[in-house]
Formats: structure tokens, C-alpha cells, sequence
């Protein structure tokens, strides 16, 4: 185990101590303790930046289920780098935020750093893993810390839902992913990203390849919110702030881009992938912007704001995808949406950051969030104020701060695709600068609307629940160190261009590079009289024009009814799959063992006798059979005798104890064929059984008790007969064809060798199937569990009564 | 309930469930050469402790062994999952074993396997469920 999974793990680690050091050391805030995490790990992902602006990578293999192909393979390049550097810079400074935020007197903190120390490992693994069965582990573990932190405040109903909203839509995107995970391991033969790329020229021809491109595609798309599957982010806003800033704006929601641009030089050469995208991309960020304007609370605004502005890193990545077809060009000029892509990257997180902080502070400090309470607390508030301008002009793309530089960018990469003779871009490619800039306008307006609407206008403070007041420096610091790397990027930004986005746009685009192609960043502030200089002007002209006459066209948002919106589809669709579902179960569960026994096995008989019968799986062999032995006759005799009694049996206990008969004949059988470990098992099983039955029989109701002959039911008695000729044919067939040498001697030949044990049985159950071992004991575990929680739930609700 | 006489069933098994207590531990131990091991040593332990309910009540069991069946099976997962992911450690593969041969005093030459960590584990699931499902039906009266 090397350094570097390590620190992958270290949060993971960590969030073991969290509840001892919150129970323990009640005085301090626990913030503190978690505070180090993030910074540890900060300064050690630094000490990569030398390796990776070299053009290097570090891989480190640690073995995890080789003969799977599933092994933890820690991979940093300039991509994964950037991600993790934004994982723990950003992480650190909202711990600290955290920490004046959520009071240590009334609030769950060791719920809460847990969950956001897991979900900072999750994130960890899942931008520095190689093998896809990693990353899909850990992804599916950030969408849980994701649902636990939304509910984080679990008494409050809109928690509840927004959690379970966000649960359901990423996880069903996982699950998707996972998907698209198994058909690239059919084509390819392997989980490693860096492998697959190698591939990618022969994946393209395979016909699953679009399958596994648009599963893919599903995966990423949900986790970073976009559209139709935005409608989650909204609801998630009801998480504390410190999460809104650090998972739904900085962090986990550009897991779905960074999987995009992880994988784009395995789909990148198919226009399929450059038209879902960029199109999805694009449309997203024209919605976000659009309903952003209607938002009256400040986070729904920036909820609105952040998937807008995925999708435009989004369409960028997708327009990026052209650059593969040009790798003959001196100047690739496709190249710059890839690099606008991972600048806005870097930039959304330090304004989108520091704006949710300052959301936060405003909501701590005046008791709301509805803008249209607030007003006039420029005042009151100046340091806050300044933080909310120049990360909201940064966001509307003004000069001088860094959100300008990569909007000018982002402009220069739709302009590019009209000179795009691909994929029909050359008709339809039209409308991705027009949608850009439309959506760029609505930003503008947002953008004005948040910062103008809380800080200046008409204060109105006696409707506010709280007297306001600035916040303490505390709180202040994690959005003044964002807000001035919003200046400070804006002003250099060539501090981040060759030691972070080259390398960062190399690992997107690895085919350029072997192709001899220069990745060239060079960000400045005046390109001359550009088409991008008129259309950031015409953004400003029509913004201010559009937010003027805010009141005059804001009708145009009720226009569209509530039935047709997402939230409605999502809404209505749930409630029918939960009453749908409800249906089915009570047509179906009578709440009698037997009717499932029934559907049990007529399902069994149904598959395996077909099988049998199709496959023409019947035959009978008695060659290589020991002689019957007389004692084993009497044992059959008094087993069937025992089987038949229960039949005929007239109370339960005489069944139950025949039924052990049964058992213990069968345990004799194992004796008397040398299987001491089997007969042992069976004996204790059939015993512990007995009282099991004996202590569920004294709680039967009181009408059964009575003793009642069972009714004569002929489908049943038919059922039982198939069911018992079923597994005798079975056994026959099985002993009669053997198609290959007999496992068990590989098992008597390396049993000493190999695990250094004596008894074959025991060897089995923890070496050599281990796994199997494991799995079930957690399966009983949580069948244990299963009967306890129900159990407890029914006494407990009878006891209400 | 009522009264019932069962002072033979008392007294035997005040003797008894010592032995198989004492037994299950030596199917435990005795797994890796001879038959045993951990799940048929730690279902020998619960039909014990099956046994010691059946004689007096889960009071008094619950006098006798306090424990938390759902910790225990909790607890022993937790040791297998470790045994297994101790191996990565070491730069093998999840779920290696180790073995080696030790001198210690009182036994002379024996063979210490991390395997029977992983059966410690699987033994106090094994007990954990048993009682636990046992007792949640037992106490629900």
C-alpha cells in the first residue's frame, strides 16, 4: 500500500475518530480535528505539480480482486491532479467555514464531519482511480454522503425529499454507468482507463459502442445535473451550506464532467459524442440561466446558476471533441474549448464557492434567504457585499476577474464550430453560439439580480426574523481567500496555465499530444476587436436592458403549467410507481408462507424442468455406483416414513418433530458416507431448528393451535410431487454425466500446500472461497437484523395501540 | 407460563451446556486439520446457549452472558472484513492468507493462521444471528 492510496483513504481513516473526538473533547469543535484532513492532503497533492507540468504521471497498483481484473489503481496526471487539488483546497476552506456555521452546542457534528469526510474520500478515489470498478465504487459512495448530507436536518420534510430526489436520480445513473462499465469490458477486456484508451481505435467499430457511450453518458449527465436530470440540484439546496458550497457547487456535480473528460479519449472520436455533449450541454446552460432569473431564494438561484454553468463546461467539453479530427493542423484552433472547459473549471469553483458561502452568511445572520425580504444591507454588511459583487460580475463575466477571461474563451469555442465541416455542425452549428450568448445574457441578469437585490435597493429590515449584522471573521475568511483568487486568477492567469490546465488539457487530449501537437495556453484580457469583444458587449447592453424591465416580462415564467414541468413528471411518476407497486404486492402477498412457498416453487420446477427437458438433459447411468447396503435402506425407509408422517400428521408438534426425524436421517446418511464436517453441521442445524420452530409454534395464534386437518388442496399435491421429481432428476442427470475431472482433487492436492491446512471443508469456507464465506455471513447478518427491526417495529407499533 | 417441572432439565444442563461450550471451542480450533470450524463451532455455542434458554428463560440467559448479539454479530463481521482487508497492507491481494510456524511455550511448534481470525469472525456472526433472531421471537411475547 503505497503513500498515495493512502491518502486516498486517509478521510475514510479519519472519519473513524470523528464520533470519539466529538463525544470526547465536547469544548472544542470538531471542525477543528477535520480541518486537518483536507489540509494535509492540499499540501501533499502540491508537491505533484512539478511531476505533472512535466508531462509525467504516477501510477501506483495495489492488488485488490486480480483475478476479476479489479485492482486499486491510484493514477495521478494533470487531470486527476486538478480535481483532487479542488477536492482539498476547497474542502479545507469550507471545513473552516464550517466551523462558525453550524454551532457545536446544537448540532449533530459527528453525524456531519463523517459524512462530509466520506464523501471527501469518495470524491479522492473516484478522480484517481484508473480501474473503473474502483471509480464506480466510489461514485456510488459520494451519492450516498451526498443523500446523508442533504438530510443531514432529517426532522424537516423538504430535507427528506430533496435527499431522496437526488438519491434516486444519481444512483439510477450509476447504476447506468456501471452499465456502460460491463459492455466496455466486453469489448476491451479490461477495467483500466488508461488501457481503454489505448483501444479506442478498435472500440469505435464495436456495435456496443454506442450502447456503452449513451450509458456512460447517463451516468455523468445525472451526477452533474443536466438537463432533463437537473431537477435534483434544486432540492438538494436544502442541505446545510457549507455541503451546497463544497458537493453542490464545487465538487461532486463535476464528477459527471470530470467523467467526461476522463472518458473522452475513449468516445471522443465519435460525432455521437460531440453532438450529446455539446447539445445537452448547451441546452442545459441556456435552462439554468433562463429559470435562475425567476428564483426568489438566493440558493435556488445559485442551484439554478451551477447547473447552467455545468452545462457550459459541459458543451465546451463536447465542442473540445473537434480538436481530435484536426491533429494535422499547426494551429489547432478547437483546442481552446478544452482549455476554456478546464479554466471555468477551476474559476466556477472559486466564484460559485465563495458565492454560497456569502449565501450562507446572509441567511446565518439575517434569518432568510428570500431575496425578496432582503435589500439594503450593503450597510450593514460591507465585507459580504464585496465578496457577493465580485463573485457575481466574475459569474456574469465582467472584467477584470477571472470569470470574464474563460467566458471570452467559452466564446471563442462556440465561434469555432462554425468553422466545423463535421457531423452536419456545418448547418446546425449555428445555434451554438446563439444559444450561448442568450444564455449568457440571462446569466448577466441572475448574476445582477443577486447581488443587487440583497445589498442594495430598499432595506427593509424589520421583516427580517433576525437583526443583521456582518459576520464574524471567522466566517469570513474561506470566501475572502475564494474571492481573491477570483482577482488574483483574473489578473495572472498564466499562474495556472502551464502548471495546471496544460497538463490537465494533455490527459483530456493524450491523442494530440502523441500526434506532436503543442497544447498552447495563452489567456489574456484583450484579443483586439474580436466578434467575442461584440458579443460580451451586446451581453452587457441587453442584460442591463432585460433586468430593467425585470417586472415588465417575468410573467413569461408562468406561462408554463405545473403538470409539464420535470418536477411535476418526477413527482407524479413517483407517486405512481409507489402506488402501482403497492397494488401489485397486495395482489400478490396473502400473508400466508405457503401461497410463496407456491409461487417458489412453481417458479423452480418451471425453469429447471424445462431446462432439463429442452436442453435434453435427462440420463440415467448406474455405472460407478457403490452397492446399496442394507443399513442404508433401513435410513431411506425411516427418512420416507419421517416425510410421510408429516403429511398425515394431526397436530403441528408432530409435524415439527417428524420434520426432525427427517433432518437427523439425513445428517446419518452424511456419517455413513465419511462427511463428518456436513453430518456435524446438519446435526446442530436440525437441533437449534427444532427449538426455533418450538419457540415460533408457542407464538401462533391461538386458532391454529386448535388440532385441524389441512384440506386436501390437488394443485399443491401435484406441485410437491413435481418439485421432488425435479431435484431427483437432477441429482441422477448430474451424477450420471460427468463432462470434467472432479474438482476435489484439486482441492486434496493443494489444500496443505497452499493454505497450510488439514480439513478440505474448513480450508474452502475461509481460503479458497472466502469471498463466498464473507458474503454470506453479511447476508445472514442482515437477515438477523431484517427480523429483529420487524419484529421490534410490530411490538412496538402494537404497544402505541 | 406456568409452573412447570422441569428440574431435571436444570440440572443437567448446568453440567451440559459447559460441555458443549467447551466442545464447540475445540470444533473451533480443531477446524483447520480435523473436521470443525468456525460456523459449526459457533452454532455448537448458540445451541448451548439455546439450551441454557430452554432450561430457565432469556431472563435469566441475559443474567448469565450479557451480551448484545446484534454488537457481537456487528463485531464479528467487522473481523472478517479486516482479516481480509489486512492483506492490503502487505501489497497482496485482498483476502491472502498468511501462515507460519511458531515455538511457543506450553504448545511446542504451532501454526499461527490469520485464517482463524476470519473464522473468529465467522463464529461470533454465527452466534450473533442465531441469538439474536432467537431472542427478538423469544421477547416479543
Amino acid at each position: 500500500m503505497s503513500l498515495l492510496h493512502l491518502a486516498i483513504v486517509l478521510p475514510f481513516l479519519a472519519a473513524v475518530f470523528i464520533p470519539f473526538l466529538f463525544k470526547g473533547l465536547r469544548n472544542i469543535h470538531t471542525g477543528w480535528f477535520v480541518l486537518l484532513v483536507p489540509l494535509l492532503l492540499f499540501i501533499y497533492f502540491v508537491q505533484y505539480l512539478p511531476v505533472t507540468r512535466d508531462g509525467e504521471t504516477v501510477t501506483k497498483t495495489l492488488e485488490w480482486i486480480p483475478s476479476l481484473g479489479i485492482n486499486f489503481i491510484a493514477h495521478v496526471d494533470g487531470l486527476g491532479l486538478l480535481f483532487a487539488m479542488l477536492i482539498t483546497g476547497i474542502g479545507a476552506l469550507v471545513v473552516l467555514y464550517s466551523i462558525y456555521y453550524l454551532a457545536k452546542e446544537k448540532e449533530a457534528l459527528h453525524n456531519f464531519y463523517v459524512y462530509l469526510l466520506m464523501f471527501m474520500g469518495a470524491m479522492l478515489g473516484v478522480v484517481l482511480s484508473d480501474n473503473l470498478i474502483v471509480l464506480y465504487m466510489f461514485w456510488e459512495f459520494t451519492s450516498i454522503s451526498s443523500f446523508l448530507l442533504i438530510g443531514y436536518w432529517y426532522d424537516r420534510e423538504r430535507s427528506r425529499y430533496g435527499a431522496q430526489k437526488s438519491m434516486l436520480i444519481t444512483v439510477f445513473g450509476g447504476l447506468s454507468m456501471l452499465g456502460g462499465i460491463v459492455l466496455l469490458y466486453l469489448m476491451g477486456n479490461t477495467f483500466s482507463i488508461q488501457e481503454l484508451i489505448g483501444l479506442s481505435d478498435v472500440l469505435i467499430t464495436d456495435p456496443l459502442f454506442i450502447p456503452a457511450l449513451i450509458l456512460i453518458l447517463l451516468g455523468a449527465f445525472t451526477k452533474s445535473a443536466q438537463f432533463p436530470f437537473h431537477i435534483w440540484l434544486p432540492d438538494a439546496m436544502e442541505a446545510p451550506t457549507p455541503v451546497s458550497a463544497y458537493l453542490h457547487s464545487a465538487t461532486m456535480v463535476k464528477a459527471g464532467i470530470y467523467l467526461v473528460a476522463r472518458m473522452s479519449p475513449v468516445f471522443a472520436e465519435s460525432g455521437l459524442w460531440l453532438w450529446l455533449v455539446a447539445g445537452f450541454g448547451i441546452f442545459t446552460l441556456f435552462w439554468g440561466s433562463f429559470n435562475a432569473v425567476k428564483q426568489t431564494d438566493l440558493k435556488a438561484i445559485l442551484a439554478y446558476s451551477t447547473i447552467s454553468q455545468l452545462g457550459l463546461i459541459m458543451s465546451l467539453l463536447g465542442v473540445g471533441a473537434a480538436a481530435l479530427h484536426y491533429d494535422y493542423l499547426d494551429d489547432n484552433i478547437y483546442m481552446v474549448a478544452t482549455i476554456a472547459a478546464v479554466f471555468h473549471l477551476i474559476n466556477h469553483a472559486t466564484f460559485k464557492g465563495s458565492l454560497f458561502m456569502m449565501a450562507g452568511i446572509v441567511d446565518h445572520e439575517t434569518g432568510t434567504r428570500d431575496i425578496r425580504k432582503l435589500g439594503g444591507l450593503v450597510n450593514l454588511m460591507p465585507i459580504t457585499f464585496t465578496i457577493a459583487i465580485i463573485g457575481s460580475f466574475s459569474m456574469a463575466g465582467l472584467p477584470p476577474f477571472n470569470g470574464f477571461l474563460s467566458k471570452e474563451m467559452f466564446l471563442t469555442g462556440m465561434l469555432s464550430v462554425l468553422e466545423l465541416d463535421l457531423f452536419n455542425l456545418n448547418t446546425w452549428g449555428i445555434l451554438f453560439p446563439v444559444i450561448a450568448w442568450i444564455a449568457s445574457v440571462f446569466t448577466f441578469v441572475y448574476s445582477l439580480k443577486l447581488v443587487f437585490k440583497t445589498f442594495l435597493g430598499k432595506p427593509q429590515f424589520d421583516q427580517l426574523p433576525k437583526k443583521p449584522h456582518e459576520a464574524p471573521i471567522g466566517m469570513l475568511i474561506s470566501p475572502l481567500v475564494l474571492i481573491s483568487m477570483v482577482v488574483l486568477f483574473g489578473f495572472f492567469p498564466n499562474l495556472l496555465s502551464n502548471s495546471m490546465i496544460k497538463p490537465a488539457v494533455e490527459a483530456i487530449l493524450p491523442s494530440l499530444v502523441d500526434a506532436g501537437q503543442e497544447v498552447d495556453v495563452h489567456i489574456y484580457f484583450w484579443h483586439g476587436f474580436q466578434p467575442e469583444l461584440f458579443m460580451t458587449l451586446g451581453i452587457i447592453l441587453f442584460g442591463i436592458v432585460l433586468y430593467s424591465t425585470l417586472a415588465k416580462w417575468q410573467g413569461v415564467y408562468n406561462r408554463i403549467p405545473e403538470r409539464f414541468t420535470l418536477n411535476g413528471l418526477y413527482d407524479r411518476g413517483l407517486a405512481r410507481s409507489e402506488s402501482g407497486g403497492y397494488r401489485l404486492t397486495s395482489g400478490v402477498m396473502t400473508g400466508f408462507m405457503r401461497t410463496y412457498l407456491v409461487y417458489i416453487f412453481s417458479f423452480f420446477t418451471a425453469i429447471l424442468l424445462s431446462t432439463l427437458i429442452i436442453k435434453e438433459g435427462i440420463v440415467y447411468d448406474t455405472s460407478g455406483l457403490a452397492a446399496i447396503q442394507s443399513y442404508e435402506v433401513i435410513l431411506a425407509l425411516v427418512l420416507v416414513a419421517g416425510a410421510v408422517t408429516i403429511l398425515f400428521a394431526k397436530s403441528r408438534l408432530t409435524s415439527i418433530v417428524a420434520l426432525g426425524v427427517v433432518g437427523y436421517s439425513v445428517a446419518l446418511f452424511f456419517v455413513l458416507f465419511r462427511a463428518p464436517d456436513l453430518a456435524l453441521t446438519q446435526l446442530v442445524i436440525e437441533t437449534v431448528t427444532v427449538a426455533l420452530f418450538l419457540l415460533c409454534f408457542y407464538h401462533l395464534p391461538e386458532i391454529s393451535r386448535k388440532e385441524e386437518r389441512m384440506r386436501f388442496r390437488f394443485g399443491n399435491a401435484v406441485l410437491s410431487v413435481l418439485v421432488g421429481a425435479t431435484m431427483t432428476l437432477i441429482a441422477l442427470s448430474a451424477f450420471s454425466q460427468r463432462s470434467d475431472e472432479s474438482i476435489s482433487q484439486y482441492h486434496i492436492d493443494n489444500v496443505y500446500e497452499l493454505a497450510a491446512g488439514g480439513n478440505m471443508v474448513n480450508v474452502i469456507l475461509v481460503d479458497f472461497r472466502g469471498f463466498d464465506t464473507l458474503f454470506e455471513i453479511c447476508v445472514l447478518g442482515v437477515g438477523a437484523l431484517g427480523i429483529y427491526a420487524m419484529v421490534r417495529y410490530r411490538t412496538a407499533r402494537s404497544e402505541n395501540e | 407460563m406456568k409452573k412447570t417441572n422441569d428440574l431435571i432439565l436444570q440440572t443437567v444442563t448446568k453440567v451440559i451446556s459447559f460441555i458443549i461450550i467447551l466442545f464447540s471451542i475445540h470444533l473451533f480450533f480443531a477446524g483447520h486439520y480435523t473436521p470443525g470450524g468456525g460456523f459449526i463451532g459457533g452454532l455448537m455455542t448458540a445451541a448451548a446457549l439455546v439450551l441454557l434458554l430452554l432450561a430457565y428463560d432469556i431472563k435469566t440467559l441475559d443474567k448469565i452472558l450479557p451480551f448484545d448479539y446484534k454488537l457481537m454479530t456487528a463485531a464479528g463481521l467487522l473481523i472478517a472484513v479486516l482479516t481480509a482487508a489486512g492483506s492490503l497492507l502487505f501489497n497482496v491481494p485482498f483476502f491472502t492468507h498468511a501462515y507460519d510456524y511458531f515455538d511457543l511455550p506450553l504448545l511446542g511448534e504451532t501454526s499461527l493462521h490469520t485464517a482463524v481470525l476470519f473464522d473468529i469472525g465467522v463464529y461470533m456472526v454465527v452466534i450473533g444471528i442465531t441469538m439474536t433472531i432467537i431472542q427478538t421471537i423469544g421477547e416479543s411475547e
